[in-house]
């Protein structure tokens, strides 16, 4: 919370997210959409932008420290880059972080992404309000589990 | 298992992870934090170089340390960059997009990025900067670089912690030269002037030579994005830190940093104490607000 | 009453030439119910500013339209951008196509040909043949047209940064068929400052594409001149959020760029200007819409006129391709997008497109079922023939709310041109993030008011409904990707390495130099060197481009 001058307490954040495009589409609009209204909600986005491998991703997650990772796909390759950013994340030892995503997914695959790990998915048309309410969820419990299991 | 444990064996393993957690548990101000801090190697830590890197946005300060990092990569060397952007002081939150910039690097496990945001502290950014510079240090990196907008006195502070700092401009953008004459311009140890290729670049450079008149401090100038005048400026880093080091500048100066560090951490607890006493009297706020604050200050002391 | 002189002017001048060389579609016009419809409506007595600003069609400053008879002559090209097949299933597809009385064929490449990467380059995991066709080497064009006369079609390309070297795959294609380069005709998109703008697939830093763009526009204008050889592209601005005006701001705005730098390399604007063409989006506010073509239309008149000096009257029309807008599709009660798109392309239609697609109702689930897309066609022919719509020339033209709509766009269009004049022109305001800036505020803003519910989407935050069942989507044959690695590989240890080794480094000397760089790429091509390998060459010569940080 800021108080009058603008100064803010230490504490209290919100969590660190890591907003970014998972393979070669440019479409950007969802992403900055999403990291915007992230950090009007007082989440600190780490903004990695468009064209990202698995790899990048998951070794930027783990360099930020991140509470949650957002990803944005609409070219279709879902089905084969989320379970290699998943991989990548274990073995980088942050299986742990939460991944959400939204863009063009086929409701049919929504089961099998869920089912290799991923927390949400969201499709086009989605409230940012539900949007930023998963975020808080998931970040929130990620963070009591950081600092319990401590 | 203890997890500070497994943290600090992580770190000098050059795990990312650990040190990802590390610097968190440090930018959090966790009760562990101390015992990361104390357990570093202070000999790694005090052989690297703390490079801070500052300017007005859109001088091209990501692309340029993105261009050292490639440097510095060539040089086998492994390093490690702070970037900090400017919280939002209505949200609290923040957009912090440097990375963009040096996505190239992020696979690499010998360069380490961490974003930090600024969060509206007084002098706890100084604190989380400057702890996650030692512990990207104690992991091996050398140098070390914090980049910062040079916009705002918590920026500016963090510059600081620095060994050396170099301010960055570009042409074109209306930098008032003569105004920041008593500011940052003093602070600095070298001067770069980016997008030398761009028009009005030698009147800049003409403009910052007579107004550092009679100081010894170095003017280069680089093309970022391409690789022009980075060789040179990295020698002008080297020389310039061989040069503080021998002649005691550097100790000093790492001295005053840690100073500054300790007295930014003691204020942002006192300020945490100091606003609980203050709430817990309701008291009417009237009358002379130094004479208030003097008492306020007898009171926890007490 | 006597017609106004201005108006028997026109028709003398330009409908009688038009009606002479291509006659209307039928002899008299009728409405539904009989009533005959006039071929083009105007004020009883044309004021001052009814004869500058509004006109008649086929006339500048062609509010009305390009040609004077419009629809009545023929209507829009249909042409809907498909392939995600292989360039096998692909050549299949246009030869079913061509015998079906179709001209103009559309090729979507795939994501890692559109960036410049070969299929086995570890970027192009998960997309190689997704958004549409691979294509590594000269090779795999030629299987993409193989059995197709390229002098009887009219080839429509989706590609930018590395546009060149697909163009000269294209004319190798020609060759290797006996096609003499001055009878290929098609477009190419080559419209690479709306990739920083808004789509994302660029490759280098604005200058030297922009290089590599007037290149396209010199070779082509001596060698292949029958070629469209860009589409200035508003499409993607808009689909990134912006708003009617930025779309028409930014896409002329880039258009002045393009044509500045044609003529600072000495080229006559008369020579290139009529190859020039646009490319627009319809969304679902029609009025809006049909404002934003018309004004579009005027603006770049007046621009081309009054800034550059054009003199032909087909190098000051605007002549645009326009698709609906994907982004106001939902995933939600997925129907309800015919309906949209049905607005959409009806908007486009009253604003005077050429050439026009429809989306499919599925995409914002999957990439277009067949059985989707076939509506989306179906949606054009019931427009054309059964709306009667087409049966008269810019019918809103002379509407009060139309016509100050329409003057409230251009104006506010060429301010904003104004204003990215005084930011130094379009590349400066790329490099500084402006344009993106004011694109991602009216982005976001738009999404707050459908957030607020101050904007109404049906079926998103109103009118919700519980739905159960799973739409079918389309699948990329798993199997795409190896085998286009495999054929790589298998062209790799055939073609003749120290050619390719040679050709390759001819190319790297070129671009270091000012000189164009086509006739290199062009020789590299016929050796099998992949698209990769070339632009590999340009990267290191160029440099890549990195995307603004953002806010």
């Amino acid at each position: 919370m800021a108080d009058k001058v603008g100064r803010m307490e230490i504490r209290q954040q919100r969590g660190r997210i890591l907003i970014g495009k998972l393979g070669l589409d440019g479409h950007d609009r969802g992403a900055k959409i999403i990291a915007r209204s992230l950090c009007n909600d007082g989440f600190e986005v780490i903004y990695t932008g468009i064209r990202r491998t698995p790899e990048e991703i998951a070794s930027a997650a783990i360099q930020e420290d991140v509470d949650a990772i957002g990803l944005s796909l609409l070219s279709g390759a879902h089905n084969e880059l989320i379970p290699a950013l998943l991989d990548a994340l274990r073995q980088a030892k942050g299986g742990d972080i939460p991944v959400i995503i939204g863009g063009v997914i086929p409701r049919e695959d929504v089961p099998h992404l869920k089912k290799a790990g991923i927390r949400e998915v969201f499709t086009s048309g989605t409230p940012i309000q539900t949007i930023l309410d998963a975020f808080r969820k998931i970040t929130g419990e990620h963070r009591q589990n950081k600092h319990t299991t401590s | 298992m203890n997890e500070i444990d497994d943290i600090l064996r992580g770190i000098r393993r050059k795990d990312p992870r650990a040190i990802g957690r590390a610097i968190s548990i440090v930018e959090e101000g966790d009760q562990r934090a101390g015992e990361i801090l104390q357990i570093l190697d202070e000999e790694t830590v005090q052989k690297a170089t703390i490079m801070g890197i500052t300017g007005s946005p859109g001088v091209g300060k990501s692309t340029l340390v993105d261009q050292l990092i490639a440097y510095y990569r060539r040089q086998g060397l492994r390093i490690g960059i702070v970037a900090i952007d400017p919280s939002s002081p209505i949200s609290g939150g923040a957009f912090l997009g440097d990375r963009i910039r040096m996505m190239r690097h992020t696979i690499d496990r010998d360069v380490l990025i961490r974003s930090m945001a600024t969060r509206g502290r007084l002098g706890g950014l100084c604190a989380a900067a400057g702890a996650a510079a030692r512990i990207m240090a104690g992991s091996g990196c050398n140098p070390v670089i914090v980049e910062t907008v040079g916009i705002g006195q918590a920026e500016v502070d963090v510059v600081s912690l620095a060994d050396i700092t170099v301010l960055v401009f570009a042409p074109g953008l209306g930098d008032d030269i003569q105004a920041m004459k008593a500011g940052l311009i003093e602070m600095a140890d070298i001067l770069v002037v980016n997008k030398a290729d761009c028009p009005g670049a030698d009147a800049l450079v003409m403009e910052i030579e007579s107004v550092i008149q009679g100081r010894n401090c170095p003017v280069c100038r680089t093309i970022a994005p391409e690789t022009a005048g980075i060789e040179e400026l990295a020698a002008v880093i080297r020389d310039m830190d061989q040069k503080k080091r021998q002649n005691g500048q550097f100790a000093q100066n790492r001295q005053k940093a840690r100073e500054s560090e300790v007295l930014d951490w003691a204020v942002e607890m006192m300020r945490i104490k100091l606003k609980n006493q203050l709430k817990s009297q309701s008291r009417q706020i009237k009358g002379d607000p130094r004479m208030i604050a003097r008492k306020l200050i007898e009171e926890i002391s007490r | 009453m006597s017609k106004h002189p201005a108006f028997v002017a026109w028709e003398e001048k330009v409908l009688k030439k038009t009606l002479e060389r291509t006659p209307e579609r039928v002899k008299e016009f009728k409405t539904a119910s009989g009533i005959p419809v006039e071929r083009l409506a105007i004020p009883e007595t044309p004021d001052e500013k009814y004869l500058s600003e509004i006109g008649f069609p086929g006339q500048y400053p062609f509010t009305r339209g390009v040609q004077p008879t419009m629809y009545r002559g023929r209507f829009w090209t249909m042409r809907q951008y498909a392939g995600y097949w292989t360039a096998e299933e692909s050549n299949k597809r246009y030869r079913y196509l061509l015998e079906q009385g179709t001209t103009g064929l559309s090729v979507a490449f795939d994501l890692p040909t559109q960036i410049g990467y070969d299929s086995d380059h570890p970027m192009s995991r998960g997309e190689v043949g997704n958004v549409g066709v691979a294509v590594d080497t000269l090779l795999d064009m030629e299987s993409l047209f193989t059995g197709i006369p390229l002098d009887k079609v009219s080839t429509s390309m989706t590609i930018n940064a590395p546009a060149s070297v697909l163009l000269a795959m294209y004319v190798a294609v020609g060759e290797k068929q006996g096609v003499s380069r001055d009878r290929l005709t098609g477009t190419i998109q080559n419209d690479i400052l709306k990739e920083y703008i808004a789509r994302g697939t660029y490759i280098f830093p604005p200058r030297p594409s922009l290089r590599l763009t007037t290149d396209i526009f010199e070779w082509c204008s001596k060698e292949v001149p029958q070629f469209n050889t860009i589409s200035i592209s508003g499409y993607h601005i808009r689909e990134a959020g912006s708003t009617a005006v930025q779309e028409i701001a930014f896409t002329l705005a880039n258009g002045c760029a393009y044509v500045q730098a044609a003529i600072h390399a000495g080229l006559d604007v008369d020579a290139f200007a009529p190859r020039l063409t646009f490319f627009f989006n319809a969304s679902s506010d029609i009025l809006e819409e049909v404002a934003k073509f018309r004004a579009a239309r005027r603006l770049w008149a007046k621009l081309m006129k009054e800034r550059f000096h054009a003199k032909k009257p087909a190098s000051q029309m605007l002549r645009f391709h326009t698709q609906t807008s994907g982004s106001s599709l939902t995933a939600q009660q997925v129907d309800n997008n015919i309906v949209r798109v049905t607005l959409q392309a009806l908007a486009a239609v009253l604003g005077g497109t050429q050439s026009l697609h429809t989306n499919s109702r599925d995409e914002a689930l999957t990439l277009p079922t067949e059985d989707a897309a076939r509506v989306a066609l179906r949606t054009q022919q019931i427009i054309a023939y059964e709306s009667g719509v087409c049966n008269t020339v810019d019918p809103l033209g002379g509407s009060y709310y139309i016509e100050s709509l329409t003057d409230r766009i251009e104006r506010e269009a060429f301010e904003l041109i104004e204003k990215i004049d005084h930011a130094g022109g379009m590349i400066a305001a790329i490099e500084s993030g402006l344009v993106q800036r004011q694109i991602e505020e009216a982005a976001f803003e738009y999404q707050q008011q459908i957030d607020t519910g101050e904007r109404v989407i049906v079926g998103v935050n109103r009118f919700q409904e519980q739905e159960t069942a799973l739409p079918s989507v389309f699948r990329v044959n798993k199997t795409t990707e190896e085998n286009q690695i495999r054929k790589l590989a298998e062209i790799r240890a055939k073609r003749d390495n120290q050619k390719v080794k040679k050709t390759l480094a001819r190319l790297e000397e070129a671009s270091r130099e000012k000189d164009n760089v086509m006739p290199f790429i062009l020789e590299a091509v016929r050796e099998y060197a992949s698209l990769g390998e070339m632009c590999d060459v340009l990267r290191k010569v160029f440099g890549v481009y990195d995307e603004k940080k953002g806010r």
